[in-house]
C-alpha cells in the first residue's frame, strides 16, 4: 500500500498498462516531454519512448480520429483531451466513430480506445477548463462513461478502462489531482470491482446520495455533517456514468426512501434528471418524496470569482438532503 | 525524382528548413496523362517505367474490371428503382480512377474508402451481397474489414482519413511495409479532419496516401466553391508531396498510385493523388443533378469516358477481339445476376438485431431494453383476453 496523490495514481495506472501490453500507446498534447499539463504523464516518455508515448499536434478531432485507425489495427490508444472545454472538436470523431464501429461492423472491429478527460471546475481557471460534459457522452450509446473520485479507483479504474474492448470515456476531477490517498499497487484487477459498478461509500438509513467524480468527497463530508445532525446519510459513488449500476441505488432508494443526486453538470437533460427518472421508474412505491437535484445551474461555466455559487457544496447538499427529508429547507413552501 | 526529396529531415522531432513549397511530384502543374482521351499512348520520362510491366493481358484485365462495376453500378441503381436498394451512390465515370487505384495495391495494403468506392471494394474480394446489404439496408457494413483490408465505408464526410493516417502510424509501429490508402473526394478537402490527417501523415511521415477523385461535385456544389486553388497544390502547405492525374486514364492512374504507395514503403512519407475525373450520375439515386448541372458539361465528359478511352487504346492495339468481348461481357452478365440475386434474396435482420454489438461487453442498459423490447414483441402472440381492454 502506498501513499499517492491522484495525478500519481493515474501515472502509475498508465506505467503498468504500458508495461503489460506493447499494444497500449498514449496520445496527447503537451504528454511528453512536459508530462502534460497535469503531470499525469510525468517520466512515462522517457521510460517508454516517444513512439509509445506521443506528443500529438494540437488537433483534437485529429487525435481521436488517428487513434480510430491505430486501433483498427489493433492498437489499444489512450488519449489525453487536455481540458474538458477542448474536447468539442473531437466530438464528431467519438460520436461518429469511436462509438459506432463496432456497431457499425457488428463486432468485427473493435475501439479499445481510452479518452482521459479532466473535468469538473473548482480551480479558478478561464473559461473552457472547467466544464463537466459527461451527459453528451452518456448520450451516446457505444460508449463507456466513468467518473473517478479517488486515487485507488483512479488507479485500478485506467487500467480497466485501457484493458476494456469498448471505449472508455475516463473523466479525472481535476481538482482533486493533489488529494492523497492509499492505493494498493499489487490489487488483481480481476479481484477489483468492475468497472460498470457502483460503490456505496458512506452506508445510511435516512436518505441516498447519489454522487460522483469530485463531488463525491463533498458528498461525504456532508453526510458526516448530516450524522451530527442525527441525519443518517447513504453516499454511493456511481464510479460508472454509463452505464449506470441502477440495482445498487435501487437498493439503496428501497432502504432509504428518499433519493437526492449531485453533479458539477447543469441541470437539464443532466445525468440527475436520468437517474430521478429511472429510479422513479424502478421503485416508485418506496419513494417517500420526490427525487431531488443538487447540481451546476443551467448557465455557462461562470468566470472563476462566482464559481463557488455554481458548484454544489455541502451546505447546498445538505440543504437537499432537507428536502429531500422534509424537513425546514430554502424552497420550504414553495410550490411545484 | 520520386524518392525521398520530400521526407528528408521532416521527422516530427525536428521539423527542419527544408520545408518550402517543392512539390518533386508535380509534372509542371500539367495533368499527368498516358493515355490521351482518344485511345493514343502517350509516353513520359519519368512515370512510364511504373507501368511498364502493364502489358496486353493486363490492359484487357483492366478494361474488364471496369466493365464490371460500371454493370454492377447499373444493376444497383436499377435495383434501387424497383426498391430492392434502399439508395445507390453511383460511381458512373470514375471507373479507371477506383480501378486504376485499387488494382496498384498489395494484398497487405490497408484501404479507408469512402461510401462511393464500390468498385474498389469489388476489386478488393468483397462479395456482390456484401456490397449490396448496406444499400439495401439489412447492415451497416458489408465485409469484414479484417479479411479483405477494406474498412467500412465511410459516410461521414472525410472522417477516414484520419483512420488512415493512424492506420499507417500503427503500420510505422510494428515497423511493417505496409501502404496505407484513404480514399475521399473533391467536397472532403475542406472538411478540418483532412487537413488535420494532412497534419498527422506530414508530421510522423506516416505511410499513407490521400487518394482525393476529384469528381466536380459535392453533391450541388461545383468544386470551386471547396478550393481556390487547385486541389494537388493545396497539400504543399502541409510538405505533402502531390500528383494530379487525369482520372479518367487508368494507366495514369496506375502509374501515380504505385508511385505513391512505394514512397510510403520506402518511408518517405505520405502523398496526395488528386484524380481529375468526373461523377457523371447523380450523388446518389435520391439526386437530381439535372437542378444544378449544365448538360453541355456532362457531355463534354462523355467525350472523356475512362472506359471509352481504354477501349480505343485496346483498339489500336488490335487487343479488342470478339472473344475478348464475348468474355468481357459474359463476365458483367454473370455478376450483374448473382448481384441482382443475392440481393433480393438476402434474408431479413431479426427485429432483436437491433441491440447486437453496441458493445462488445455486456451491458446492463442494452440488455433490460432488449428485454422488454422483446416481452412486447411476445405480447402480440399472446391471446388477449376477454374484457381486459
Amino acid at each position: 500500500m502506498s501513499k499517492l496523490t491522484f495525478a500519481r495514481a493515474i501515472n502509475a495506472g498508465l506505467r503498468k498498462s504500458l508495461e503489460n501490453d506493447p499494444k497500449v500507446v498514449l496520445m496527447g498534447e503537451d504528454i511528453g516531454a512536459l508530462g502534460g499539463v497535469f503531470r499525469v504523464t510525468d517520466g512515462l516518455q522517457k521510460d517508454f519512448g516517444k513512439h509509445r508515448v506521443i506528443d500529438s499536434p494540437l488537433a483534437e478531432s485529429g487525435i481521436i480520429g488517428t487513434a480510430v485507425g491505430l486501433a483498427y489495427r489493433g492498437y489499444r490508444p489512450v488519449c489525453e483531451i487536455q481540458f474538458d472545454g477542448f474536447i468539442y472538436p473531437a466530438f464528431d470523431q467519438i460520436v461518429s466513430q469511436v462509438a459506432k464501429m463496432h456497431y457499425r461492423t457488428q463486432g468485427r472491429v473493435k475501439m479499445p480506445i481510452t479518452i482521459r478527460v479532466p473535468f469538473g471546475g473548482g480551480i479558478g481557471s478561464p473559461e473552457h477548463h472547467s466544464e463537466s460534459p459527461e451527459a453528451y457522452f452518456t448520450h451516446t450509446s457505444g460508449l463507456r462513461v466513468v467518473a473517478v473520485s479517488n486515487p485507488q479507483d483512479a488507479y485500478t479504474m485506467i487500467q480497466q478502462a485501457i484493458a476494456s474492448d469498448d471505449p472508455v470515456l475516463y473523466f479525472e476531477p481535476k481538482r482533486r489531482y493533489h488529494d492523497k490517498g492509499d492505493v494498493d499497487e499489487a490489487l488483481d484487477l480481476a479481484r477489483a470491482l468492475p468497472l460498470d459498478k457502483a460503490a456505496v461509500v458512506n452506508a445510511g438509513s435516512d436518505v441516498t446520495l447519489v454522487a460522483y467524480g469530485p463531488l463525491v468527497k463533498t458528498a461525504k463530508d456532508a453526510a458526516m455533517a448530516a450524522a451530527d445532525e442525527g441525519i443518517s446519510v447513504e453516499v454511493i459513488d456511481l464510479r460508472s456514468l454509463a452505464p449506470v449500476d441502477y440495482p445498487v441505488v435501487e437498493a439503496s432508494v428501497r432502504k432509504t426512501g428518499r433519493l437526492v443526486i449531485t453533479h458539477e453538470a447543469g441541470q437539464s437533460g443532466g445525468l440527475g434528471a436520468e437517474i430521478a427518472a429511472s429510479i422513479t421508474e424502478r421503485c416508485f412505491h418506496y419513494l417517500e418524496s420526490a427525487p431531488v437535484r443538487i447540481t451546476g445551474f443551467d448557465v455557462p461555466y461562470p468566470y472563476s470569482k462566482l464559481e463557488m455559487h455554481h458548484l454544489p457544496d455541502l451546505d447546498r447538499i445538505l440543504d437537499g438532503v432537507d428536502r429531500a427529508l422534509g424537513r425546514p429547507n430554502s424552497l420550504s413552501g414553495l410550490e411545484g | 525524382m520520386l524518392t525521398d526529396q520530400a521526407g528528408k529531415g521532416v521527422h516530427h522531432d525536428t521539423p527542419g528548413p527544408g520545408h518550402s513549397a517543392q512539390n518533386p511530384l508535380r509534372t509542371g502543374g500539367n495533368l499527368l496523362q498516358l493515355v490521351s482521351p482518344d485511345g493514343e499512348r502517350i509516353s513520359h520520362p519519368e512515370f512510364d517505367v511504373w507501368v511498364k510491366d502493364v502489358g496486353d493481358e493486363q490492359l484487357c484485365s483492366l478494361y474488364e474490371d471496369m466493365t464490371v462495376i460500371r454493370r454492377i453500378d447499373a444493376e444497383a441503381t436499377a435495383l434501387q428503382r424497383q426498391g430492392e436498394l434502399a439508395l445507390w451512390p453511383p460511381l458512373l465515370g470514375q471507373e479507371a480512377a477506383q480501378i486504376g487505384s485499387s488494382r496498384s495495391l498489395r494484398d497487405d495494403d490497408f484501404v479507408f474508402p469512402s461510401y462511393r468506392e464500390s468498385g474498389v471494394a469489388y476489386v478488393r474480394g468483397a462479395h456482390l451481397a456484401e456490397i449490396a446489404r448496406v444499400w439495401r439496408g439489412n447492415a451497416s457494413y458489408g465485409w469484414d474489414p479484417q479479411r479483405i483490408n477494406l474498412a467500412t465505408p465511410q459516410i461521414i464526410i472525410g472522417s477516414q482519413s484520419l483512420h488512415a493516417t493512424g492506420y499507417a502510424m500503427g503500420v510505422q509501429l510494428d515497423g511493417a511495409n505496409t501502404a496505407v490508402l484513404a480514399y475521399f473526394g473533391d467536397g472532403a478537402t475542406s472538411e478540418g479532419d483532412v487537413n488535420e490527417a494532412m497534419v498527422f501523415a506530414a508530421s510522423y511521415q506516416a505511410p499513407v496516401v490521400f487518394f482525393c477523385q476529384n469528381n466536380h461535385w459535392a453533391i450541388s456544389e461545383p468544386v470551386r466553391i471547396q478550393s481556390h486553388v487547385q486541389l494537388a497544390d493545396r497539400p504543399t502547405g502541409f510538405g505533402i508531396p502531390s500528383i494530379r492525374v487525369d482520372g479518367n486514364d487508368v494507366l495514369a492512374v496506375m502509374a501515380a498510385t504505385r508511385v505513391a504507395l512505394d514512397r510510403a514503403r520506402k518511408g518517405g512519407g505520405p502523398t496526395f493523388i488528386e484524380a481529375v475525373t468526373y461523377r457523371m450520375g447523380p450523388h446518389t439515386t435520391a439526386d437530381d443533378p439535372t437542378r444544378y448541372r449544365d448538360p453541355i458539361e456532362l457531355e463534354d465528359w462523355a467525350g472523356k469516358d475512362p472506359i471509352l478511352r481504354l477501349r480505343k487504346l485496346l483498339e489500336a492495339k488490335g487487343l479488342l477481339t470478339q472473344d475478348v468481348e464475348a468474355r468481357v461481357k459474359a463476365k458483367a452478365d454473370a455478376v450483374a445476376a448473382e448481384l441482382r440475386s443475392s440481393c433480393i434474396g438476402m434474408p431479413d435482420p431479426q427485429p432483436l438485431d437491433v441491440f447486437n454489438h453496441v458493445y462488445s461487453t455486456p451491458n446492463s442498459w442494452i440488455e433490460r431494453q432488449k428485454d422488454h423490447y422483446s416481452r412486447y414483441l411476445n405480447s402480440f402472440n399472446q391471446p388477449v383476453e376477454e374484457g381486459a381492454l
